[in-house]
């Protein structure tokens, strides 16, 4: 077994208990660090295929941002008695369902014919993306950017506390 | 050298996101917390981003057309979360709870 496979063996094992914490503790916060685990094992991913700039994004925009966001949101949705609901009635369901889902989708995998290795898996620099992304995606990216702003006035608008006499 | 990717077949990679996305299916069926869902949303995303960057790398050296699609679906997941705990947030100020089974004016 070589070292790679061994980190990525690690990493996985890593990453689908933490999934499992994120979507079975039933303390909120518990299950937001266990978020930030997997999103850092996701990136341990990135970097094992050999795309460092999105190991880099995975850590900065949602181990970083995205996690911070979420802590606070539970921070702000404490308030008094915080609501641990409960887990609902239709545990089972789901839990046939995303069985039901999983099977199918690892069958599918097993099953199909993958191309195998072409030794030709090169390192995408951020050189490279970043003149694909400017050059070949410039639109979408622009889009992006308007998406991101569209978010943000909209987050704003919505979570705003009122003025006195407005609303 | 050969590098990382050389060593460990394409099919693990698709095996580990194919777990994550269906813990990500249960977690946005079972639980009732809106931020546990916004939560479990983030891991069918990221899932998702692994297969894309995984057959980017594995299959589509030259154009990396996965590669750029994972950035974009980062884009959006950053969006989403900043939209949705500001929605989660307004309807935690107006009604005092987070449970979605509480607000359920719009179901039909």
């Amino acid at each position: 077994m070589t070292v790679a496979e061994l980190v990525f063996y690690l990493l996985a094992i890593l990453a689908v208990v933490a999934a499992l914490g994120v979507v079975t503790t039933p303390n909120v916060v518990h299950s937001a660090l266990a978020l930030i685990l997997t999103l850092v094992c996701v990136a341990g991913f990135y970097v094992l295929l050999s795309s460092e700039f999105l190991a880099l994004v995975q850590v900065l925009i949602y181990a970083g941002a995205v996690a911070t966001i979420i802590l606070f949101g539970l921070m702000l949705t404490r308030g008094r008695e915080l609501p641990s609901v409960p887990a609902g009635a239709q545990w089972p369901l789901a839990l046939l369902a995303a069985g039901t889902l999983v099977v199918v989708l690892l069958t599918a995998v097993l099953d199909s014919e993958w191309p195998r290795d072409t030794g030709v898996v090169t390192l995408v620099g951020v050189n490279t993306l970043g003149g694909a992304l400017f050059r070949d995606w410039l639109l979408p990216f622009e889009v992006a950017s308007l998406v991101l702003l569209v978010a943000l006035i909209g987050a704003i608008v919505i979570s705003r506390q009122e003025e006195e006499g407005e609303a | 050298m050969e590098t990382a990717a050389e060593q460990i077949p394409l099919e693990s990679f698709l095996f580990v996101a194919a777990v994550i996305f269906s813990l990500g299916v249960y977690g946005v069926l079972s639980r009732r917390n809106a931020v546990q869902i916004l939560m479990s949303v983030e891991l069918m995303l990221n899932a998702v981003a692994v297969n894309f960057v995984a057959f980017a790398t594995y299959t589509d050296p030259e154009l990396f057309r996965g590669l750029v699609f994972a950035v974009f679906v980062i884009i959006v997941a950053a969006a989403e979360v900043g939209l949705a705990l500001g929605i989660i947030l307004r309807v935690f100020r107006n009604r005092a709870t987070a449970n979605v089974d509480e607000v359920s004016e719009l179901k039909w």
